[in-house]
């Protein structure tokens, strides 16, 4: 039951994009197309429960072992570059499907500041280890959510008639913040 | 206070070190060789990620090539100088393949095909489609508002005065961007050798087609038959040419069509 409310507040109720603003980079950067959009979310889901389980292991056995906490952030930082290597040069050995589908997004997720969020609000939320992990693919899925959202809209509003000066960028911002106000609407679910 | 000091710095220190170490070893154990003649192709191709070999940009498109997944010759956009390098680099001979042009199947211009009303709205063929299907009456032709031209990297394909999308056949290169642009699927590729079309893809039952266009392919065989279905074969309604079988010594039926579907594209100046 924990988990299932783990899972129901990251996606929709604690959304990273459209709720806690985390991550808005991507959000605004990769969602003019949906198919790059979605290997974006995957992506990122992907980093954020390996992200949340190393996370939890380094803060509980390094960090509160040795009474280090306020190494925190330095030491996720360095976890989450280092983790994202790693995982990069497996998925490229053994799949090379998967490398080619992620592509670029892959790096780009080690300065994703919803994934050191991620890690920091771990242990602010004092999760034991599964409900980390839970945590952090529920998180990543409410990310793939919002970017999907988001990338859908956009691609019908390519077509709209957008007066001039929305065009682009202000237009986009205008969306998101309509969509975050509609997601801001679950914060009454639990 | 200097054992926090000390810890901080061992355990800092540490993880970067094991961290470090993972790298390197993963770097070593699960190096993945690529070939240097990916880097050296990838370089003589044109490098505009058009797409039109169906790969995701020349880079991937090298790949491929040196896996042995592609021919060069899919590539439109390359000269045949630059294909014969990559050729020789492949180690395999070119056909260098006939050059590709695009080719527009609709006649229905203004003056032919059938308006059905007024469209006021964002002028886009891709936007048309979702509301109406534009001004015209036919469910299958040229709708005008230029997707086509828009999406034309080259300069080569127009809207004439007759609303129709007419494509320059000396400025094509043979990306098929504006294949994939056009949401009605009016626009074909075919060899510059090609120059007879039946310029139709209308598939309605003889009535219909021809109540939306006095140009439409109403699939009366009277082509097939003129040929004894040698070049012409007519299916759905609708009659192709058979550019496999069709020789320049058959008789062309072209003045035979009741409704003049079959056209002659740019003979005199080419060939």
């Amino acid at each position: 039951m924990q988990l299932i409310i783990i899972i129901i507040s990251s996606v929709l109720i604690n959304n990273y994009v459209l709720v806690q603003f985390l991550g808005i980079c991507p959000f605004i950067g990769v969602s003019k197309k949906l198919s790059p959009a979605i290997s974006m979310g995957v992506a990122t889901t992907f980093v954020m429960t390996i992200t949340a389980a190393v996370a939890w292991i380094i803060n509980q056995y390094i960090l509160i072992g040795l009474n280090l906490q306020f190494l925190e952030i330095g030491s996720f930082i360095l976890v989450i570059a280092g983790l994202v290597q790693l995982v990069e040069m497996f998925i490229k050995k053994t799949s090379k499907p998967l490398y080619d589908a992620l592509g670029i997004f892959l790096p780009l997720i080690t300065t994703n500041c919803a994934i050191l969020g991620l890690a920091l609000l771990l242990v602010i939320k004092e999760y034991n280890f599964i409900e980390s992990i839970v945590f952090g693919f529920g998180s990543g899925a409410g990310f793939t959510l919002a970017l999907v959202i988001m990338a859908g809209i956009r691609e019908e509003l390519e077509l709209a008639d957008v007066p001039s000066y929305f065009k682009g960028a202000p237009i986009t911002l205008i969306t998101a913040s309509c969509i975050a106000l509609a997601f801001m609407g679950f914060a009454g679910l639990i | 206070m200097f054992t926090t000091i000390l810890y901080a710095v061992l355990s800092m220190g540490g993880l970067g070190l094991l961290f470090s170490v993972l790298i390197a070893l993963a770097n070593k154990k699960l190096a993945v060789e690529e070939d240097p003649r990916i880097t050296e192709i990838a370089e003589l191709l044109p490098n505009a990620n058009c797409g039109s070999c169906g790969y995701a940009g020349c880079a991937n498109f090298a790949e491929n090539l040196v896996g042995g997944k592609s021919q060069i010759n899919n590539c439109s956009v390359c000269g045949n100088d630059a294909k014969e390098t990559i050729a020789r680099i492949l180690g395999v001979d070119v056909q260098t393949g006939e050059h590709r042009v695009a080719v527009v199947f609709c006649q229905g211009g203004k003056s032919n095909a059938t308006k059905k009303g007024d469209y006021r709205g964002v002028k886009t063929c891709l936007a048309t489609t979702f509301v109406s299907g534009g001004e015209r009456a036919c469910n299958y032709g040229c709708i005008g508002y230029g997707d086509c031209v828009t999406a034309c990297p080259f300069d080569a394909i127009h809207i004439n005065d007759e609303g129709l999308a007419t494509v320059d056949r000396k400025k094509c290169t043979g990306c098929g961007t504006c294949v994939s642009a056009c949401p009605r699927g009016v626009i074909e590729m075919h060899p510059i050798s090609h120059h007879v079309f039946v310029q139709c893809k209308n598939i309605d039952n003889p009535k219909v087609a021809r109540s939306v266009c006095k140009h439409a392919c109403i699939g009366c065989m009277i082509c097939e038959r003129a040929v004894q279905g040698v070049g012409f074969k007519v299916t759905n309604n609708l009659a192709k040419v058979d550019h496999v079988q069709y020789t320049k010594e058959l008789v062309l039926p072209t003045d035979k069509c009741p409704t003049k579907a079959i056209v002659i594209l740019g003979q005199a100046d080419e060939s």
